[in-house]
């Protein structure tokens, strides 16, 4: 191009070519660097949990010598991991479906009070899962509670309240303006168009959505590390303690004994197959709802 | 209709939701860090490297040095890594492995940082202490700086090519036809007219990037070290404001101004997290809009 012509358009040809089966060659190299690098998480983990991966680690709850090397599993932080972040998505949801909803139907797309409240929304989600844990810790000493499912719950709920609600919103605004339109002027009011047309339509998007939430909630350890608590009991009310699987993995890792340390990668792997199983159901519901979608 | 006002009413309601979490996070954090503000200067605080809450000494210099090294040493393995992989998903790559990359691309951004803690101390801290430290002809226990830049590296590569992606191939199709139709290799055309255009979107994408990596707490934390002392190369050990965080937030309750220390290390956390993030945030709403 326009640097150093050699005047010899050949060679010219030559040294340009060069330049790009290069480049061709790093970016294949860091193409190969980011795929290794998964599969290498995938295979270390899932290679060090078989030995200790039997069917009690999913079916018992720690014994008396479980931290020594014992008998027993982690029912408890299964359990717990799934309470925890099916409230907390509940929570989340019930906050963000009005507020993605107002935004959507009641303002305008460029109006200043829909423009502040995405921007509050992109301001949470800046802000770090320990720095939520910190917070619900505060507001669990304002409030007296101890660290319990509750106060677990309503931290999670505040680190996926940002995620579930600009994940919506931005589905519920690819809804073509036309099509509400069309509704209005069969006489509908807002809520009619909202409940029977736009929600409808935005519905894969939204289940989408929550699994995205709930694949963050189930994974996220900062939050839950000062405000839930653990237990080797399976939870069964608000004001227990609760134990979750990023906490369980993290505790038992930190443990001098091999046998323990094994089932920390056993319980990793419980987790990652429970998030694949949901980014499996995300990518199979966006496939079978966006067939019945009216374009 | 009273249904569509009820609903109007409650929807403005709980629109305030976010404003209000936003404000108070701020108020809260900043109200209880206040009493060591009052007896101490907030230059003496920061700038301080004594950390000996017994004593009363809360210099947090360790912890804000921890949290930028660590950072910028993952920001520079990951950039290049992620600038060029994006180039190659988005001009050169063929459907069929782009297919096979998203879903990939997905995975590693799902995985929790439990995961990649313990994937760092499982490969990535026998690697260093084995194999890079008697390379560059120092000692390494592995639980050091490069160890947690590495595995954070891999961490934010996800976000940074997305975003990456996503503004590649935003560029216009005519624009690059010209420039082949002018005799340009491949190579060429991205150099000169892709990467013009590209250039800001990938900036603010891999500030998104960095602004990822100030925050992340277990995965750092479990490769790091935790030697509250100011770190002297890549290979010593380091402890980060998050770390900092996860460690003794629970129980500060005995030590007095502990507790204040505390919430002012989380303030600088969220001030230097949202200043990063709010930047390129600001910066791609600005591109979209110009191009859209």
């Amino acid at each position: 191009m326009k640097d150093k012509a050699t005047g010899n358009p050949e060679l010219n040809l030559r040294r340009r070519k060069a330049v790009e089966s290069f480049f061709k060659v790093l970016m294949f190299v860091s193409t190969t660097a980011v795929v290794l690098s998964l599969v290498l998480i995938l295979v270390s983990i899932l290679w060090k949990s078989l030995p200790a991966l039997k069917l009690s680690m999913i079916t018992k709850t720690p014994g008396s010598g479980y931290y020594l090397g014992k008998e027993g599993g982690i029912l408890n932080a299964i359990i717990g991991s799934l309470e925890l972040t099916l409230g907390a998505t509940l929570i989340a949801l019930l906050i963000a479906l009005p507020v993605v909803i107002y935004l959507n139907t009641y303002l305008g797309k460029h109006s200043f009070l829909a423009e502040t409240i995405r921007f509050s929304l992109d301001v949470l989600w800046g802000i770090p899962s320990i720095v939520y844990g910190a917070f619900g810790f505060l507001l669990m000493l304002f409030f007296q509670l101890r660290a319990s499912l509750l106060a677990g719950m309503i931290t999670v709920a505040l680190v996926e309240l940002p995620i579930l609600s600009r994940a919506m919103d931005e589905t519920i605004q690819l809804v073509p303006t036309e099509l509400k339109e069309a509704t209005y002027s069969l006489g509908a009011n807002h809520w009619q168009t909202t409940t029977r047309v736009v929600l409808r339509q935005a519905f894969p998007g939204l289940v989408t959505a929550i699994l995205i939430a709930v694949g963050r909630g189930l994974g996220d350890a900062a939050s839950v590390l000062f405000t839930a608590g653990y237990t080797d009991r399976i939870t069964t009310s608000w004001l227990q303690p609760v134990a979750t699987l990023p906490l369980a993995i993290f505790f038992q890792l930190n443990s001098p004994f091999p046998e323990v340390q094994q089932r920390a990668y056993a319980s990793a792997a419980v987790l990652t197959w429970l998030l694949l199983l949901i980014s499996l159901i995300i990518r199979s519901l966006s496939r079978k709802f966006s067939r019945n979608k009216i374009r | 209709m009273p249904r569509e006002k009820l609903t109007r009413l409650a929807g403005a309601v709980f629109s305030f939701f976010p404003l209000f979490l936003t404000a108070a996070i701020f108020f809260v954090l900043l109200l209880k860090a206040f009493p060591l503000l009052i007896f101490k200067s907030l230059p003496a605080l920061i700038f301080s490297s004594a950390w000996q809450p017994v004593k009363g000494q809360f210099g947090l210099w360790p912890f804000i040095l921890g949290t930028l090294w660590v950072t910028i040493t993952a920001f520079i393995l990951a950039v290049p890594v992620s600038v060029l992989t994006s180039l190659y998903i988005s001009e050169y790559a063929p459907e069929g492995f782009k297919k096979i990359f998203q879903p990939i691309l997905d995975l590693l951004a799902g995985l929790p940082s439990v995961i990649y803690g313990m994937w760092g101390v499982l490969l990535i801290i026998p690697f260093v202490s084995k194999y890079l430290a008697p390379v560059f002809k120092t000692y390494s226990s592995g639980y050091s700086i490069l160890a947690a830049g590495i595995v954070l590296a891999v961490m934010i590569l996800p976000t940074i090519i997305n975003v990456s992606v996503e503004v590649l191939n935003s560029v216009p199709l005519d624009l690059k036809e010209a420039a082949l139709s002018l005799g340009a290799t491949r190579f060429e055309v991205w150099r000169y007219v892709v990467l013009k255009k590209a250039s800001p979107g990938i900036v603010a994408a891999c500030v998104l990037g960095l602004s990822r990596a100030f925050g992340e707490t277990i995965a750092v934390l479990m490769v790091v070290g935790n030697v509250p002392e100011i770190p002297r190369s890549p290979f010593s050990p380091a402890y980060p404001l998050p770390a900092l965080l996860a460690n003794n937030y629970g129980e500060m309750m005995s030590i007095p101004g502990y507790e204040s220390a505390l919430n002012l290390a989380a303030f600088l956390l969220l001030l230097i997290v949202l200043s990063f993030s709010l930047l390129a945030r600001w910066y791609l709403t600005k591109i979209s809009r110009r191009s859209g």
